[in-house]
């Protein structure tokens, strides 16, 4: 099997990723958005260890780890927004107009 | 006919693998599409889901059994509950909703192909003709914690028992400061998502 | 040895004592205030220690014939560099191994001074004897001429990390220069810690100030002991972060925080020139952040003078933003929002100075970069006199005391600056070490003041005929404006001086680096300028009525003890550097600061001194002298005459003769003299001059300068540099306001604009770059 076709179905998870960021509204989705994209990095750190040993298993481990804060620390900020707003659209938090 | 499937094996045309990580490939790209294009929140946790089992099954494709495990656990076991949580708690609407895409699709279209052409076009480039070999995975020798040489050899113990040599050898420190970013967002996450 | 060696101590016990303070000061009962003054009491024990045995160090040290062939020199030189290990300068290592074969065979050495003359003690190597200089058992002690005392640095360092080919290092570098500085900080320091426990009783934020006061001195401590060039940028930034926290000690005051501001951004400014400078520095060094690679090499000419040249460009930006040089001297009056005992450490002793030291530490990159020797114009003298003049001039329109003592400080660093820009470098570290002393006493002085006078520092609105209710204060100020107007025989007078005298350019002075024409004639100028305003500070403070309201009241002995003790020494200090014109003195008093500071040896440029020429003393007390007269005669005298031709011109009768119409007839003055300048600059100022001349060339010189004070406040600093500096900010806001539109606030737009941005840039690097 090619290296290259694990690159490019990374890329492809990745822009779609970055599709999603861009395009939905709700926080929620957006952060499954996010984790599409740090999959598509895994799956790129994977496929070059089988180059260059383990250390890209280790730096996976350590992605997913991180998602997994990342999700929690993002879905309290999403539970607080809807608290306060009764809403999470992310449309709506333009405070920083300018 | 032959003559291609006789090339394609002289150069190991792994032909059973190839098949069925096209299907893997276009399952979880239709899969991923559909996240980021549903009309119903819970429908796209659930293609999540599939995306991320896909992702799973890459990576035993890849030999990575213990970062496949992980996944499922962390992932599929944790994390899409938690999705699943955020989604009831925020009263999203569980049924087909047409506001959960903004005025941007056009935009983030461009901007997705335009960045799959660039990732695309360099790692094709650079990483074109490269065949996956697991032969940085054949470790000759680890050794276990009494210092005694094991075999480990090609299989699949052996690799997780090298990868835990590896984190809590060489990566030890980065290792304890997961740990303690995954404290820090435990207790950031309470503090946030607590009513007071 | 051992203080050399563990001087390392001193910033340690500072940052030992900001954290005690930080973590239990409130609980203690003095709310923190002890533990800072306990430690800056044993450090300035320490650094007495130091600098007494830095003494008997120095009288140990080897000598060298002048008449000596070179090559006897050098070795005693690189002898001398015995307390360098290998590890903290890499250059040093190489000279020590080049000289180690050299000198095996020139085993005996001969032509060596036979020691003679009185006090030539038998030479061994001192304390401990483990610091045996190769070359002194051959190098004998003398006090005759032609000889010179090689100065043993002490140097101790610890690996701080390593990159790929250099090694970078920290810790400390004793000599004369690092041990003069750690004496003036630590003095200073305790004076304004013992000071602040009465001036800033009771206030919010006491703990947390002592805790800063504690960081500050530590930082300054750090800096001037600084091992390597990185470590001095460290120490430099540590002093910039506690000046903001310090001058923004009340920030719940948009000034005080806005002031705060301004020092550290326009300090920011500065250092990226500090930060090239060192860079150029590390490379042009062969990769070495130590000191004593740098100066060794830029003072053998191992570097390239083009090299040198851009880095002591960049490294004078930096001086000129810390140490208040003109253009970058902004911040510093404003500075003045800070507590006044702050703004004392400030001036005298921490953060402003630091600019000048760097200068000092590195002085070989700037005496070979600039070509200072010969010559009679270079960058850096030109910023140092334009600053001393200007600054002085500036001083005269202020109401506020603080602010014509920030102005001063400008001053003055131009005289320093002024100084080592004319290869005066032992009169500028000497004005440096005085300064320190009536300046602080000035500050403090000033807030002693304003602690009477219910926390006002308009010297023309509030204050006033404080002389009689404040006599200590009084007294104590008025030793030090004389001290800073350079009155014989006042510390002042000494250091101010050997900067004139080291111009070189005055008739019958010799021995100078150069001949600086124009620096002489401006710092003339600055010096009668600096006594004239000074005079006015005190007119207004001491003399009159009182203006202000309430009682005031004298201050207690913990305001007024700093202030005696600070007044003694900015009388005294100036005794420490006699010239060595004075031989009907004993020799071992002459020039003692000179022998103790200034480091002669491979890493210094062998200077010369200016002699001693009364001539020039005379006419420089005169100066001064004439600057007080004339402020005396206008301030004093002078009022009378000012309201007649007032009432002439403006038949404004009712301006009676008291205190009130003398303020209004300045504000009035000021103000035909800013509209003579700006609307009809030669009818206005010829009709001026007309209507003046009867009132006698006195009262027009003290109007005049005046006048320029406030063309130049009002025209140059308000317009040209600050008008510059908004014009920026205008600039920035316009096309924010065409911009802004982009700013729609919404999060995924920026995120689309960004991963937009990274595709096309991606793309473009893989297509055409990669």
């Amino acid at each position: 099997m090619l290296l290259n076709q694990f690159l490019l179905l990374a890329a492809v998870l990745f822009s779609v990723g970055v599709y999603g960021v861009i395009v939905r509204r709700n926080g929620v989705l957006v952060l499954m958005s996010v984790e599409l994209i740090l999959n598509a990095v895994n799956i790129n750190l994977i496929a070059f260890s089988t180059f260059w040993g383990l250390g890209g298993q280790v730096f996976a481990l350590f992605v997913i780890a991180v998602a997994a804060a990342e999700v929690g620390v993002g879905l309290a900020i999403v539970l607080l927004i809807y608290r306060n707003r009764r809403s999470v659209d992310i449309d709506q938090l333009d405070e920083l107009k300018g | 006919m032959t003559s291609l499937l006789a090339a394609a094996s002289s150069t190991s045309f792994d032909v059973p693998g190839n098949v069925a990580f096209a299907v893997l490939a276009v399952l979880m790209v239709v899969a991923a599409i559909r996240v980021v294009t549903t009309r119903n929140v819970v429908h796209a946790a659930l293609w999540l889901v599939v995306v991320l089992g896909g992702n799973a099954v890459v990576y035993l494709i890849l030999q990575a059994e213990f970062v496949a495990l992980t996944q499922l656990l962390v992932y599929i076991g944790a994390i899409i509950v938690l999705f699943l949580f955020g989604i009831m708690l925020t009263r999203a609407p569980l049924g087909r909703s047409e506001d959960l895409d903004n005025n941007q699709r056009w935009i983030g279209a461009v901007v997705g192909v335009l960045l799959l052409l660039v990732i695309g076009y360099s790692v094709t480039q650079s990483w074109g003709s490269d065949r996956l070999d697991f032969a940085a995975y054949d470790l000759p020798q680890v050794s276990d914690v009494a210092g005694t040489a094991v075999e480990v050899g090609g299989s699949g113990n052996g690799r997780t028992q090298a990868l835990a040599n590896e984190i809590f050898g060489d990566y030890l420190i980065p290792f304890e400061v997961v740990s303690v970013l995954l404290t820090g967002a435990l207790i950031g996450a309470i503090v946030l998502a607590r009513r007071d | 040895m051992w203080f050399f060696t563990h001087v390392w101590i001193l910033p340690a016990v500072m940052a030992g004592s900001f954290l005690l303070i930080l973590l239990f000061g409130k609980r203690l009962p003095f709310k923190g205030a002890e533990v800072g003054i306990t430690a800056v009491s044993i450090c300035l024990l320490f650094a007495l220690a130091t600098a007494f045995n830095w003494a008997t160090w120095g009288a140990d040290s080897p000598k060298v014939s002048t008449s000596a062939p070179a090559e006897q020199i050098e070795a005693v030189e690189v002898g001398a560099l015995a307390e360098v290990p290998d590890q903290c300068s890499r250059v040093v290592t190489e000279l020590r191994e080049g000289e180690g074969s050299a000198s095996t065979e020139a085993a005996p050495p001969a032509g060596a001074e036979v020691p003679a003359g009185e006090g030539a003690a038998p030479v061994t190597p001192s304390g401990t004897g483990e610091t045996a200089a190769p070359a002194m058992g051959s190098a004998a002690a003398a006090g005759g001429k032609g000889e010179e005392t090689v100065t043993r640095p002490v140097v101790r360092c610890a690996p701080w990390f390593e990159s790929t080919d250099a090694l970078v290092t920290w810790g400390t570098q004793i000599d004369g220069l690092s041990v003069m500085m750690i004496v003036v900080v630590t003095i200073i320091s305790l004076l304004v810690h013992v000071f602040s426990t009465d001036y800033v009783h009771g206030d919010r934020r006491y703990t947390h100030y002592f805790a800063f006061l504690s960081l500050f001195t530590g930082s300054m401590l750090f800096f001037v002991l600084s091992q390597s060039t990185l470590q001095m940028i460290v120490g430099w930034e540590l002093v910039g972060v506690c000046s903001f926290a310090l001058i923004g000690h009340w920030w719940e005051e948009k000034p005080n925080s806005d002031a705060a501001l301004k020092a550290f951004l326009t300090n920011r400014v500065g250092d990226v020139g500090l930060l090239v400078g060192m860079i150029i520095l590390f490379f042009a060094a062969g990769q070495s952040f130590s000191i004593m690679d740098v100066t060794i090499l830029a003072q053998e000419g191992e570097i390239q003078h083009v090299l040198l040249l851009v880095a002591s460009v960049c490294l004078i930006t930096a001086v000129m933003s810390k140490s208040g040089q003109f253009i970058l001297h902004t911040w510093l009056p404003d500075a003045m929002a800070g507590p006044t005992p702050v703004s004392a450490l400030i001036h005298a002793a921490t953060m402003v100075v630091a600019g000048i030291f760097m200068v000092a530490r590195l002085y070989p990159v700037f005496f070979e970069g600039l070509s200072i020797a010969n010559s009679s114009v270079n960058l850096l003298a030109v910023v140092g006199a334009v600053t001393a003049l200007f600054g002085a001039m500036l001083a005269f329109v202020q109401k506020d005391i603080k602010k014509v003592l920030a102005y001063s400080t400008v001053s003055q660093l131009g005289f320093m600056v002024t100084s080592l820009g004319v290869g005066a470098w032992t009169a500028a570290m000497f004005h440096l070490f005085t300064h320190a002393f009536f300046k602080a006493c000035l500050f403090l002085g000033a807030g002693s003041l304003s602690h009477a006078c219910h926390h006002s520092f308009n010297m023309v609105d509030d204050m006033g005929g404080l002389r009689k209710i404040m006599p200590k204060t009084f007294w104590t100020y008025l030793i030090a404006t004389g001290a800073l107007a350079g009155i014989f025989p006042l510390s002042g007078f000494w250091s101010k001086d050997e900067i004139l005298a080291g111009t070189g350019s005055f008739p019958g002075t010799e021995g100078a680096n150069g001949t600086y024409h124009l620096m002489l004639v401006m710092l003339l100028l600055a010096a009668f300028c600096t006594a004239a305003y000074m005079t006015r500070t005190i007119w207004y403070a001491f003399f009159g009525e009182y203006r202000g309201h309430g009682h005031p009241h004298e201050s207690g002995p913990r305001i007024t003890v700093p202030l005696i003790i600070l007044a003694t020494l900015g009388a005294i200090v100036g005794f420490l550097n006699l010239p060595a014109a004075f031989d009907f003195l004993p020799a071992g008093s002459l020039t003692r600061f000179e022998k103790f500071v200034e480091p002669i040896g491979l890493y210094f440029p062998s200077i010369t001194h200016a002699s001693f020429n009364p001539v020039l003393a005379v006419l420089s007390v005169a100066v001064g002298l004439s600057g007080i007269v004339v402020a005396y005669l206008y301030y004093w005298k002078g009022a009378f005459k000012g309201l007649h031709g007032l009432s002439e011109r403006n038949s404004l009768a009712g301006w009676g003769k008291n205190v009130l119409v003398n303020k209004y007839y300045f504000d009035w003055l000021y103000t035909t003299v800013i509209v003579g300048f700006v609307k009809g600059p030669l009818a206005r100022a010829s009709n001026w001059f007309n209507q003046n001349v009867i009132d006698g060339v006195v009262n027009g010189v003290g109007r005049g300068a005046v006048g320029v004070g406030k063309f130049v406040y009002d025209d140059i600093d308000q317009r040209v540099v600050d008008g510059a500096v908004n014009g920026a900010g205008a600039t920035a806001s316009g096309s924010g306001g065409v911009l802004r539109h982009l700013q729609t606030g919404r999060i995924q737009q920026y995120t689309a604009l960004f991963f937009a941005a990274a595709a096309i840039l991606a793309g473009v690097f893989v297509l055409f770059v990669g």
